[in-house]
């Protein structure tokens, strides 16, 4: 049953997409990537990456593995502030403010800037506690406002009637699709501005996967979404823009339809046709 | 032929799985064995042994009664007892050799006796013989013959033993009186008066002049705590004129007739007349008082439950001393500093902290805990007590303090270890949602190395109760007067000298007069110290075992 309306839904976002017209110059600004380079020590990572992430859509970073799509990602909340040999140059703004300037709280930064990772990583604590985390971190310890919240994300993370019976369980005790999509709703639940989705999906069963997809392009009425995978019928499925990366450069970057069915450059051609990658 | 099949078994691995199995049962047999022996050794000393009555003939004397208890038996050649007179029969190479508990120290001057087994007689257990167990010299073995009351025999014969008993009954009633009065409430009178002098000494310290209304209060209390002691006295006095009713007759193996006041008695009983079943009763009862009552005669009879007390309290002290200063330490190395030639220094160091003699540690805390520290403590809050040290005299505070610093690296590793096991994702989901790195620290990361805290602290615990050279420096003493917690404020007193098991097995096996009877004693001593290191160390498994439930990671 579930999967017959899942399969129905996604054939569904297929089509809305292919119905309306993307057009980059038309969108809002979210993120913004000037001349971005990257080292990990000597090496290069990222060579003068420029790009604009626009508001509420939902943008997919693609490529071969070390490409540098992920290390791209953890840059917009400033994940790489934790490798010591990490060094950046060029700008990256976040609606139009540098989030590598000094008076920036990277803390607060995270806070409006979500991720998710490849593995889910539940805390070892209860269903709720892990949801309510982010907040009582900034200091929320109201019952009533905690449960609402808690209620509410895991309802926008569709996750609410599986667990509603067992919030104080612990969350090591769930299946690998509902762990990620607790760490969704722990993400949603302090209401970032963007959500960074770093390989959600690749850990996880088909079906639950599904499951991450139609929840994603649920999220992206109120999110800007920039995920990063390896699945290139994932990209097309769920994206609306779409990134093509190799060897540390962005090479194509254009609406997704555009990019699966007329790519503009040889190399992505290629990827996308799996002569390489 | 055969030697391809040698060489095939020796490839098969099956010399070097027998090789391991067998290493791995000699390890089983010795810790097994050394637990057995001590157990046998040690929990057979209460058992009620049967009393016997012998005669004994030496060439050219007159024959002895000997009544007692035989505690072993050795065999011994020939030629060695020749040496002694003793001569075998034809053919006979070996004889046997008796040690006998004949007990009655302050009569015969020995308490045991090795007797040679061919000039005993045919052995009998009366059911009539006492086994009499004094508050002091010992025990005594004897017939009884009369019970009497101020001098006057009050019953004699069948029924004076069941007379006996009652009477036996009310006298410790008594004595369970008189220590009450003498221990906690003059205790408590003379804490109020040593306090009312020190608080005279600090107004004479302040310049307050004698005469003031502040000196009159105090001379007015004390004037009180004098009258109270002086009732006291009077009460006490009655008592004790009532412990001194009951006398009982007993007949010695040799014949004489002994007096002996009732009050000098701990217990009596009949061995020989017991059953099964009572004497399974009467060893539960001897090893409860054991675990639960003070020592008696430079400790080498009554309980050590003193020792106990201190042992547990030194180790819970210390364990609260050091899980924070380990887990502190062990986080700033693992999480804050900058890894580097410098931090791997340290860790060197610490590691072979763990290696440092532990008399080491004892000198160290002899020399900066009590004489530097506590020395500069009396100096700042005691000084009215001075020149009786308070702190800057070895005691239970410095004691736990030397010990912590002792098994501090075991936690600051067994801390580094548990950390580095954390996940780095785990972290990562903290630091994404918007927490700093102390929030991911506190909230996340310390929780789930919790039980990699306690695996150090049991480690910790396990080194620490058996430990002895340190404290010897620092504040364990052969019989402390007072427990650590007792009902006089502050209730818990860390300035106190403590009684330690393991010091105490040594007391008594090398510092007391009387070695054979305290033999047994450093057994069950021995045996205590093992099942109360394995009860602390449960104690802390089970809140391991806990913790690890709680915080389950994912695995890998």
């Amino acid at each position: 049953m579930a999967t017959q309306q899942s399969a129905a839904r996604a054939i569904d976002i297929n089509s809305m997409q292919r119905g309306s017209k993307m057009n980059l110059e038309a969108e809002e600004v979210c993120l913004q990537v000037k001349g971005f380079n990257l080292f990990y020590g000597d090496k290069q990572a990222l060579h003068g990456v420029n790009m604009t992430i626009p508001k509420n859509r939902v943008t997919a970073f693609i490529g071969p593995s070390g490409c540098g799509k992920s290390t791209l990602l953890r840059c917009f909340n400033r994940m790489n502030d934790l490798i010591d040999s990490v060094s950046i140059e060029g700008d990256m703004l976040l609606d139009g403010n540098d989030l590598n300037a000094p008076s920036v709280n990277v803390a607060d930064l995270r806070r409006q800037v979500g991720m998710v990772f490849q593995k889910p990583n539940p805390f070892p604590k209860s269903i709720y506690e892990n949801v309510a985390y982010g907040l009582r971190l900034q200091g929320v310890n109201d019952r009533a406002t905690l449960d609402n919240v808690v209620e509410k994300s895991l309802k926008g993370a569709a996750l609410w009637d599986e667990v509603k019976d067992r919030l104080h369980e612990s969350a090591m005790g769930m299946s690998g699709g509902q762990q990620q999509r607790l760490v969704i709703a722990r993400a949603i639940a302090i209401e970032p501005e963007v959500l960074l989705l770093d390989e959600p999906a690749s850990a996880l069963d088909p079906l639950s996967t599904l499951k991450i997809e139609e929840l994603i392009h649920e999220l992206k009425e109120k999110y800007t979404i920039v995920i990063v995978t390896h699945n290139m019928q994932q990209a097309a499925r769920v994206s609306d823009y779409t990134a093509f990366m190799y060897m540390g450069e962005l090479i194509e970057f254009g609406p997704t339809d555009e990019l699966f069915t007329n790519p503009k450059k040889k190399q992505t051609e290629d990827y996308i046709t799996g002569r390489y990658g | 032929m055969s030697d391809k099949s040698f060489s095939s078994w020796f490839k098969s691995g099956s010399p070097w799985v027998w090789l391991n199995a067998g290493a791995v049962s000699i390890c089983l047999v010795m810790v097994v064995g050394l637990l057995g022996l001590i157990a046998v050794r040690g929990l057979s000393h209460f058992w009620p042994a049967n009393v016997m009555e012998v005669s004994y003939t030496e060439p050219n004397q007159q024959v002895q009664q000997l009544i007692g208890e035989v505690i072993e038996t050795e065999t011994v050649p020939a030629s060695q007892l020749k040496r002694v007179g003793v001569d075998l029969a034809e053919g006979e190479e070996s004889a046997e050799r008796v040690l006998v508990k004949v007990g009655n120290r302050d009569y015969f001057g020995m308490d045991f006796r090795w007797v040679n087994a061919p000039w005993l007689g045919e052995a009998h257990y009366p059911e009539e013989l006492l086994s009499i167990e004094r508050r002091e010299w010992g025990r005594f073995y004897g017939r009884l013959v009369a019970v009497k009351q101020h001098g006057e025999v009050v019953a004699t014969g069948i029924d004076a033993y069941d007379e006996l008993q009652q009477r036996l009954i009310r006298s410790n009633d008594l004595i369970g009186e008189i220590k009450h009065l003498e221990y906690k409430v003059i205790g408590k009178i003379n804490h109020a008066m040593e306090s009312i002098r020190l608080d005279k000494r600090q107004l004479e310290l302040d310049g307050i002049t004698e005469g003031s209304y502040r000196y009159m209060s105090l001379a007015k209390d004390k004037e009180k705590l004098d009258a109270d002691y002086r009732e006291l006295q009077q009460q006490l006095a009655v008592l004790y004129t009532d412990l001194n009713r009951d006398q009982l007759t007993v007949k010695m193996s040799d014949g004489r007739d002994v007096e002996m006041p009732l009050a000098k008695v701990v217990f009596i009983h009949r061995p020989n007349a017991m059953t099964l079943l009572e004497k399974i009763g009467f060893y539960g009862h001897a090893v409860w008082a054991f675990v639960s009552e003070d020592p008696r005669e430079a400790n080498t009879e009554g309980g050590v439950f003193p020792a106990i007390f201190g042992t547990i309290m030194m180790v819970m002290i210390m364990a609260v001393l050091v899980t924070p200063f380990g887990v502190i330490a062990a986080v700033y190395l693992k999480e804050y500093a900058k890894q580097g030639p410098m931090i791997r220094l340290i860790r060197i160091a610490v590691n072979n902290l763990a290696g440092v003699p532990s008399i080491v540690y004892g000198v160290f805390g002899l020399g900066f805990f009590v004489y530097f520290l506590g020395g500069n403590i009396d100096e700042l809050f005691f000084q009215a007590s001075l020149p009786s040290p308070t702190f800057g005299t070895p005691g239970l505070m410095w004691a736990s303090l030397t010990l912590a610093i002792l098994t501090v690296p075991v936690v600051i590793v067994a801390t580094e270890e548990g950390l580095s096991r954390i996940p780095r994702a785990i972290r990562e989901g903290s630091l994404a949602l918007g927490a700093t790195k102390a929030e991911t620290l506190w909230r996340t990361v310390l929780p789930m190395a919790a039980p990699a805290m306690m695996t150090g602290l049991i480690l910790a615990v396990a080194r620490a109760a058996g430990e002895v050279a340190p404290l010897m420096m620092v504040g364990v003493v052969k019989l402390a007067p007072a427990l650590a917690v007792d009902n006089l404020a502050p209730y818990l007193h860390l300035d106190r000298q403590f009684m330690h098991l393991g010091f105490h097995i040594y007391d008594v096996g090398f510092q007391s007069p009387n070695v054979e009877a305290a033999r047994p004693l450093v057994y069950a001593t021995a045996i205590l110290l093992v099942f109360i290191i394995i009860g602390l160390n449960l104690v802390a498994i089970q809140i391991r075992n806990r913790l690890r439930e709680t915080y389950k990671a994912s695995e890998s």
